[in-house]
């Protein structure tokens, strides 16, 4: 028998699969197909202080092996997402989940950690400095070492929860980033989010997106991010959560060897709602194939 | 919801550029006329979302689709080239759909160029329940015109419009819809308006009349069934998923 199981820091997870933030919404959507307690665990939608609609529509734009999205962190707010949302969801998932917080100041960062920081079902809570598709804001916190270290810092001080800071790609060197996070405290480290792009219509003569650029991501990316989990995992002492374009068991056991203790599915879910089901079912056969009895032993084995 | 497999029947040509497709699969979830799949096609990373014209039920929750779509790209191209016994991963039962029950006596339905598919399913839920219905079916011109004798044979009183006049009445669906109007009477009892087009069709429509109706609409979708929020728009009642709370809205509700 070979085992599935992985941790992040001391929590011990049934598996390495984790929906991506953005592509599983809460959940339910995907509570109706399976049970989703077989997941590692979830990361649910972006949320931030006040409730948001988003950007304008289009928001979504085709790629070759992939997808533009310009959803702009569309969410209830924090405090209906705890009062809502997280209630909703223990019905249908008994584990712990990853709360993805995001937003446009310190105090919003400050301020959504410290609530859903509150909330018994949240396990690590996850800091998206990262988001491409909210202007001034998300990224351009995670595009400096100084601001992320900041930031990280920031949301320790309000919270006992793990805290992950979620990186962004589009960054001249991630590494530093990343060792920016370390020095303010992070407990871990998620990435990458998506990269910078953008289709146009040859019809119209202009941008698919309302919002011009998008976050690209699918199966194109997951070389890079490959890549940046490797060059992060030589840096920094902390567990990572890999993600970017994985689609298969072999894509799970490439990330882990790359460095991440744990992988997220995104786009994936979105073109195949049983993505992260499939996965799991077929991590043991692509384990025996490659001789893997345990995955937590394969984490940085490329290194 | 469900993710299935379905098995192409037969895929033709019936009018410019438009195609029907006929595919066996399950249609167990089906609840309403008006709600769609969303086709994965080889090669191509994002389903596509498509109406559903037409169910046949057959025993054990499986049946026939009936699909009708436009080329207008590299997804509904490589459709178009599809052949009999062609196997195509499908997401069913998409969508709320159109609420026949809110519609008493007589319905005025209205498509609009590929927006008349799923009219066609609404049309025969309309008259299976009893109601009186007219269509007025809108096109671009005469090589656009599909589906006129199908709604005759329902039972519909169809009323076929063309924008360059090339067949029908010449001008848009308002266009006909004022005549009847100005013939009032049994020609314009209508309590419920149900209809599917082009935005502008849609948006025409809504000021041109003050009968009660819902208005299905298009987004570009991610998913196609509520984990992306790729598909939200503004309405009366809050923010919705045109994928999932969607793509029919009653005419209360729309923010233009
Ligand atoms: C709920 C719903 C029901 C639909 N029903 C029908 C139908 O019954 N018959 C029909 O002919 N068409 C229908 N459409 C439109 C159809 O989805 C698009 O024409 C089709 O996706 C175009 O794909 P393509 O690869 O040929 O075009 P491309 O332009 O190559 O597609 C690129 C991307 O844009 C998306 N896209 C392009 N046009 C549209 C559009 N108008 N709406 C939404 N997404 C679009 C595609 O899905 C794809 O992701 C429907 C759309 C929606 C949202
Ligand atoms: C539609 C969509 C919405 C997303 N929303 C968020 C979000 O709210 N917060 C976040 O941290 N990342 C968000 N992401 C990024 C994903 O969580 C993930 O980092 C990225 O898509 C790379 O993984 P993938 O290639 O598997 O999609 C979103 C991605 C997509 C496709
Ligand atoms: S297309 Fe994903 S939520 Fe509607």
């Amino acid at each position: 028998m070979v085992s599935l199981k992985t941790k992040l820091g001391d929590w011990e997870l049934d598996n390495p699969i984790i929906p991506a933030s953005g592509t599983f919404g809460f959940g339910y959507e995907f509570a109706e197909l399976y049970d989703i307690n077989m997941l590692g665990t979830f990361s649910f939608k972006g949320t931030t202080k006040e409730a948001r609609f988003g950007n304008d529509t289009p928001r979504i734009a085709e790629c070759t092996a992939g997808m533009i999205n310009s959803v702009g962190l569309q969410n209830p707010g924090v405090e209906a997402v705890m009062e809502k949302e997280l209630p909703k969801l223990a019905k249908v998932f008994n584990k712990k989940v990853i709360a993805n917080i995001s937003g446009f100041s310190e105090e919003e960062y400050v301020y959504c950690a410290e609530k859903i920081g509150k909330s018994d079902m949240v396990g690590i809570v996850e800091v998206n400095i990262s988001c491409p598709n909210v202007h001034n804001g998300g990224m351009s916190f995670g595009t400096s070492a100084e601001s992320a270290e900041k930031i990280t810092a920031a949301v320790k001080k309000v919270t006992d929860k793990t805290v992950y800071v979620k990186l962004s790609p589009n960054v001249t060197n991630i590494v530093e980033i990343a060792k920016g996070c370390e020095a303010g405290g992070a407990d871990g480290l998620s990435l990458i989010n998506t990269m910078m792009g953008m289709r146009i219509n040859l019809k119209t003569k202009k941008p698919v997106i309302a919002n011009k650029m998008g976050g690209f991501s699918g199966p194109a990316i997951f070389p890079v991010a490959v890549r940046m989990v490797y060059q992060v995992y030589e840096a920094v002492k902390l567990p990572i959560i890999g993600m970017g374009g994985v689609s298969s068991a072999e894509d799970v056991i490439e990330m882990m060897l790359a460095g991440a203790s744990a992988v997220q599915v995104g786009a994936e879910n979105l073109v195949n709602p049983y993505a992260c089901k499939d996965i799991i079912e077929a991590l043991p056969g692509a384990m025996e194939k490659y001789g893997i009895n345990n995955l937590y032993d394969i984490i940085g084995g490329a290194h | 919801m469900e993710k299935t497999n379905f098995v192409i029947n037969s895929n033709k040509k019936i009018a410019s550029d438009v195609y029907e497709m006929k595919l066996s699969g399950s249609v167990k979830d089906f609840t309403a006329p008006g709600q769609f799949v969303n086709i994965a096609i080889e090669g191509l990373y994002l389903r596509r979302p498509i109406s559903v014209c037409n169910i046949e039920a057959k025993e054990n929750g499986q049946g026939e689709l009936t699909l009708i779509y436009k080329v207008v790209g590299k997804g509904t191209e490589k459709m178009s080239a599809m052949t009999e016994g062609t196997v195509l991963s499908l997401l069913t039962a998409l969508g709320n759909g159109f609420d026949t029950k809110r519609c008493e006596k007589s319905a005025l339905v209205v498509g609009g160029g590929v927006g008349v598919p799923p009219m066609y399913g609404v049309t025969k839920k309309l008259i299976e329940e009893g109601k009186k219905v007219t269509a007025v079916l809108g096109f671009n011109g005469a090589g656009d015109v599909f589906y006129e004798e199908e709604f005759k044979k329902l039972g519909a009183k169809t009323v076929v419009t063309t924008a360059d006049g090339s067949y029908g009445i010449k001008g848009f669906v308002t266009d006909a819809i004022k005549i009847m109007e100005t013939e009032g009477g049994e020609a314009y009892d209508f309590d419920e308006t149900f209809a599917c087009g082009p935005e502008p069709m849609l948006k025409a429509l809504y000021n041109a009349t003050d009968i009660t109706g819902q208005y299905s609409f298009e987004e570009r979708m991610g998913c196609g069934f509520g984990a992306c929020m790729g598909c939200s728009c503004k309405t009366k009642y809050g923010n919705k998923r045109i994928c999932k709370d969607g793509p029919v809205l009653v005419k209360e509700e729309i923010i233009w």
